[in-house]
């Protein structure tokens, strides 16, 4: 009887406790308010009404980013001037840190896209790469990868709702490749990425986000007609860095329609809640010992039978 | 078939076919009319034709002068019967106005009009005036008889340079003023002679005009843009452009497109035509489409201007919004395969729990007999 | 230490099914080779689209649940004091051992970098937001807390053994070969005497892995499902869910006793050993109670997010995770019936649902129900189905060999009426 009793009550403090453990985080999470955004970071800003589809980003990019190390581009065994040849890309990869891809449907106007790193504002590479490999800066925002703490385990990959961070599985030393906003030199030397400097329409623009988004606004306001109601990555997963401006709708450009919140802000709050201070785990070990101990004493002082029939 | 016609010009047949040939497919006709154009070449029908100047430089007519050796040239003008040419012909004066009205009313219903140069409309046309009368009146004594206009040129076509505002003369193009004939538009500063003389051999050989596009262009030289087919277009996609002239980029012969090139909002043949019979066109030298067959370009913009690219086809080689399968899914190898082995392991389980006894008493007989739990 | 309630296995090492598993351990072996030649790539059809495979859905999350055995059984001895469940659990502990130490190693042959894994034990590359991070810190502890509890029995058979095989093995040397015997047996008898110096203390201190070896499961396993929170657009709202943590936890549980019982009745069925059926009617009882538990969070959880529907619309995803549920109720229903827990067959059989069950949810929340997007799809393919295998039956192999070097099966006849109630250890009886 006295056995039964404190297992109920054993299951009973067990269960109350782990059930508000893991309750409270996830009732949190959905109702937390938004962090704030930094509008002071800089962006990225692509009208894709004004992209003549030149490419010249893309090759301005494949230049900038033409390591040695990283062997982007293709290199002519031939060729004693190491000239990267074009590997003509359809789509981002371990090779390749941005692309223009075309939208054309029979009955519909036409139109260009860039796809390339969207610098989010809460970025969800960054809040799970186990060994801050991809990092953002805090001043400029830029969220750039770090081969050397790399382990390759590509959760980055996951948990990018934008599918960007892509890799090189072909390779035996294998890297995460993605755009950077030419963060060690572009930026550095005339502080505007590479693509945006090579752009001759201006379809790239380049700066921050508080001065994109009102120029962004200007334009909508300007020729409502000319383009979708909306700037996208203004506010999808809790705002990006790189903003889309359109004529046609985005989904059909392959921007995909995302909710408002940033994905760390949920797994985050839930982790944190739990291991908070590290106070669970350590007042979890703390009682098992005690217990295990007890029972220890208990086992030495009374050989402990072993038991016939059920508990 | 030698005729007295071509043998007198000691042009050869062989090249006379090539010419043939090749005024064949310039009309976009199928080769199957070759035997067509040729008959037509080699007959001795004269079409009338009048040729009227206003406001013009006469540049259109000097380039039709260049189009290839005088013999050629002449020899497909010899199946016309210029009737009045003020640059051309011989006459002069009353003589030569009374030759173009003998023409006018002899041939009537059956002459082609041809009319270079705008028509000033301002001050009831009186800024061109030739034999005393003004432009307009020309344009409609003589539109009235003809059963087709060619307007050859920009400013025949739509009012070239003299008409850019603010049009002090109120210059137009023909289109804009005769209403009731079909009217075909051979536009370009000057326009490539090749259009000409093809869209007139076109009607000879098929006693139709060519067909049009909105602007009254025909399609078989206006109904490409620059941008399509300039031999300078993989540099436009692989990103590769003249900055400023004399660059280096401009030294490699890179896009010209920075520097202004109306190519992508022009329709015309230049780049496969060219021009002067020694494959030169300005973005072959290194000098950015003006966009000379354009009404809206043209002296409308400035040269150095970027054009927008609004309209569709855009070259096919881009990489699709969406690229169909992505990743290595399932093939019937490996599927059987996996299969295979899930199958297996699930069997092996199933095979085992047949093996294993009911209960620890089945067990326990089963060891008692002696018998191997197998 | 209660050392007298666990026995060698008797019999040659070098039987044929060692020799079929290495045979499969070889193949894998040569696939890693490539991998590591060639890049991931070349052996998998892991994509960026899918960037975790069967690798890490199968071997390392069904897998390491799987050797959960170790963490239930070890929960149910220490610390709700069931002791009569003691004989069991070096067995789980070699279970589990090699379960996490080859879901380790399978993630050194996944991940593409791993000659940086020591930023793992570097603190200012820490990045404490990130749930693998503390999956990695954990399991990494837990591995050598593993090997730790699992010393006592080693360091007891290194004193106590005979070396029976070792002297055998260097007697039939070649003369030129064979090692000096008098240095052998000087090597062996300090071997034996630094075990027996080792053991007692580790054996006092062990409580406190002990504890810790049940504290690590609890947050690696639950973070385990934490991994796939950040997946909110891309992991189908059937198995996307706050309560992750908690679902995987549960799971793990039922899932270690399940393979507990499942792991047992197969050793004394190839072993022609007795069933150990007390002790897994009793193990088998606590099951239901657990698939309840994770059953009743699931579909509360549904409800609560408005996703039954989406649960019995009959597509593709509410099939599979019907065929989920449906194995669990199945392994759950005969485990309720106290008479089926007496019946090997029924408890195998019933083992074999639950694993089933729980394992297919783990794959379905890592794999089956992850859609990264319009065009993504993803197979396995042959070599890595195959580097998987060669990881189970290196398990087994090794399960196989050290069973007979080191005592970690119970020993037979623990529960005679004769030895009932004592601590005397019965007379061996050979098979």
């Amino acid at each position: 009887m006295e056995r039964q009793q404190s297992r109920r009550g054993f299951l009973k403090t067990v269960g109350v406790g782990a059930g508000a453990l893991v309750v409270a985080p996830v009732a949190q999470a959905s109702s937390e308010a938004a962090p704030h955004l930094n509008d002071e970071e800089i962006g990225m800003l692509y009208d894709a009404t004004k992209c003549v589809g030149c490419k010249a980003c893309m090759s301005a990019c494949k230049r900038e980013n033409n390591e040695k190390g990283n062997l982007e581009c293709e290199r002519g065994a031939f060729d004693k001037n190491e000239t990267p040849l074009w590997d003509a890309p359809n789509d981002l990869s371990g090779n390749n840190r941005t692309v223009i891809k075309l939208y054309k449907e029979a009955g519909h106007p036409w139109s260009y896209v860039k796809f390339s790193c969207m610098h989010c504002q809460n970025p969800a590479c960054v809040s799970v790469c186990p060994v801050s490999a991809l990092t953002k800066d805090k001043q400029t925002g830029v969220v750039s990868y770090n081969k050397n703490a790399c382990v390759g385990c590509r959760y980055c990959q996951l948990a990018c709702p934008f599918n960007i961070p892509k890799f090189q599985w072909d390779r035996a030393i294998p890297q995460i490749v993605k755009c950077n906003f030419c963060k060690e030199t572009y930026l550095k030397k005339k502080g505007i990425s590479a693509c945006a400097d090579a752009c001759p329409t201006g379809a790239i623009l380049f700066g921050k986000r508080k001065d994109l988004l009102q120029e962004a606004h200007g334009r909508l306001a300007a020729h409502p007609d000319k383009y979708q109601p909306t700037i996208y990555g203004e506010n999808e997963v809790g705002g990006v860095n790189h903003l889309y401006l359109a004529g046609v709708p985005f989904a059909k450009l392959g921007l995909p329609a995302l909710p408002e919140a940033a994905p760390p802000q949920f797994s985050e709050k839930i982790m944190h809640t739990i291991y908070k201070g590290f106070v669970a785990p350590v007042a979890l070990y703390a009682t098992l010992c005690l217990i295990a101990l007890r029972n220890l004493k208990r086992d030495k002082a009374s050989p402990h039978p072993i038991e016939k029939g059920d508990e | 078939m030698h005729t007295s016609a071509h043998t007198s010009y000691d042009v050869s047949r062989r090249s006379f076919l090539k010419t043939c040939t090749a005024l064949t497919a310039f009309m976009g006709l199928p080769h199957s009319m070759l035997g067509k154009v040729v008959e037509v070449l080699e007959s001795n029908a004269k079409l009338p034709v009048i040729w009227l100047h206003f406001q013009e430089c006469t540049g259109c007519s000097e380039s039709l002068l260049r189009s290839s050796h005088p013999t050629l040239s002449s020899l497909i003008l010899d199946k016309i019967s210029l009737d009045y040419h003020e640059t051309l012909m011989a006459g002069s004066g009353e003589q030569a106005e009374k030759a173009m009205r003998d023409s006018i009313a002899s041939n009537k219903g059956k002459y082609v009009l041809v009319v270079e140069g705008a028509i000033p409309t301002a001050q009831n046309g009186i800024f061109c005036k030739v034999g005393g009368k003004t432009a307009l009146e020309s344009l409609t004594a003589a539109a009235e008889g003809a059963f087709a206009i060619i307007g050859i040129g920009t400013c025949a076509a739509y009012g070239g340079v003299q008409s850019v505002a603010p049009n002090p003369t109120g210059a137009v193009g023909v289109r804009d003023l005769i209403k009731n004939k079909p009217i075909v538009n051979i536009p370009g500063c000057p326009p490539n002679p090749y259009s000409f003389l093809s869209t007139l051999t076109y009607y000879l050989t098929l006693k139709r005009l060519p067909e049009l596009d909105s602007l009254g262009r025909p399609l078989f030289a206006y109904g490409r843009r620059i941008h399509e087919h300039c031999e300078r277009r993989p540099h436009f996609d692989a990103g590769r452009f003249a900055k400023a002239y004399g660059d280096e980029g401009h030294a490699l012969g890179y896009c010209l497109y920075q520097l202004g090139c109306k190519g992508p909002a022009t329709y015309a043949n230049c780049p496969v035509q060219r021009f002067n019979d020694v494959g030169a066109w300005p973005v072959s030298i290194g000098h950015p489409c003006i966009g000379c067959t354009e009404p809206d370009i043209l002296f409308k913009t400035t040269i150095a201007e970027k054009v927008q690219i609004h309209d569709p086809t855009p070259f096919d080689s881009y990489a699709p919004v969406d690229i169909g399968k992505k990743g290595k899914g399932a093939d019937p190898v490996t599927t059987g395969v996996v299969g295979a082995a899930a199958g297996a392991a699930l069997t092996a389980a199933a095979l085992m729990v047949k093996k294993l006894p009911g209960s620890s008493q089945e067990k326990k007989e089963k060891q008692d007999d002696g018998t191997a739990a197998k | 230490m209660h050392h007298h309630e666990f026995e060698k296995q008797e019999g040659n090492i070098l039987t044929r099914s060692f020799f079929v598993l290495l045979a499969l351990v070889m193949i894998g072996a040569c696939l890693v080779v490539i991998r590591f030649a060639k890049g991931v790539g070349a052996i998998t059809n892991m994509s960026d689209g899918y960037p975790w495979g069967l690798w890490l859905s199968y071997d390392v999350a069904v897998g390491s649940a799987m050797a959960c055995g170790g963490y239930a059984m070890g929960f149910l001895i220490y610390i709700r004091n069931r002791m009569r469940y003691h004989p069991m659990i070096r067995s789980c502990l070699l279970t589990s051992m090699f379960g996490y130490a080859l879901a380790g190693l399978s993630v050194m042959i996944d991940i593409g970098r791993p000659w940086n894994a020591y930023n793992f034990f570097v603190p200012s590359r820490w990045q404490i937001n990130s749930v693998m991070f503390e999956v990695a810190m954990c399991i990494m502890g837990y591995t050598v807390v593993l090997i730790i509890e699992f010393m006592p029995a080693v360091l007891y058979s290194l004193e106590t053994s005979k070396w029976r095989r070792l002297r055998e093995f260097a007697d039939s040397l070649p003369p030129f070969l064979a090692p000096d015997k008098v240095k052998m047996e000087a090597h062996i008898q300090r071997v034996s005497n630094t075990a027996g110096l080792i053991r007692p203390i580790l054996e006092k201190a062990l409580v406190f892995f002990i504890a810790l070896g049940v504290t690590l499961p609890t947050m690696h396993q639950s973070s385990l499902g934490s991994l796939l929170l950040i997946a909110v657009t891309k992991l189908h709202p059937l198995w996307h869910t706050g309560f992750l943590p908690l679902l995987f936890l549960i799971n793990c549980i039922y899932l270690g006793y399940a393979m507990v019982v499942f792991e047992s009745i197969f050793s004394s069925h190839a072993y022609k050993r007795p069933y150990e059926i007390r002790e897994l009617s009793g193990v088998g009882s606590i099951i239901p109670w657990l698939t309840a538990l994770w059953l009743a969070v699931t579909f509360g959880d549904l409800a609560y997010r408005h996703q039954l529907a989406a649960a019995f619309c009959l597509d593709f995803y509410s099939c599979v995770f019907l065929v989920n549920v449906a194995l669990l109720v199945a392994g759950s229903l005969i485990l309720v019936g106290a008479k089926n827990r007496k019946s090997p067959r029924r408890l195998f059989a019933a083992a074999v649902l639950i694993i089933l069950g729980g394992g297919l949810y783990r794959m379905c929340v890592y794999l089956i129900g992850f859609n990264p997007g319009a065009g993504w799809r993803y197979f396995p393919s042959v070599s890595e189905v195959m580097v998987s295998v060669s990881i189970v039956a290196f398990e087994i192999l090794a399960y196989q060999v050290l069973i007979k070097l080191v005592p970690v099966l119970p020993r037979v006849g623990l529960h005679d009426p004769e030895t009932l109630g004592t601590n005397k250890p019965k007379q061996t009886v050979t098979a």
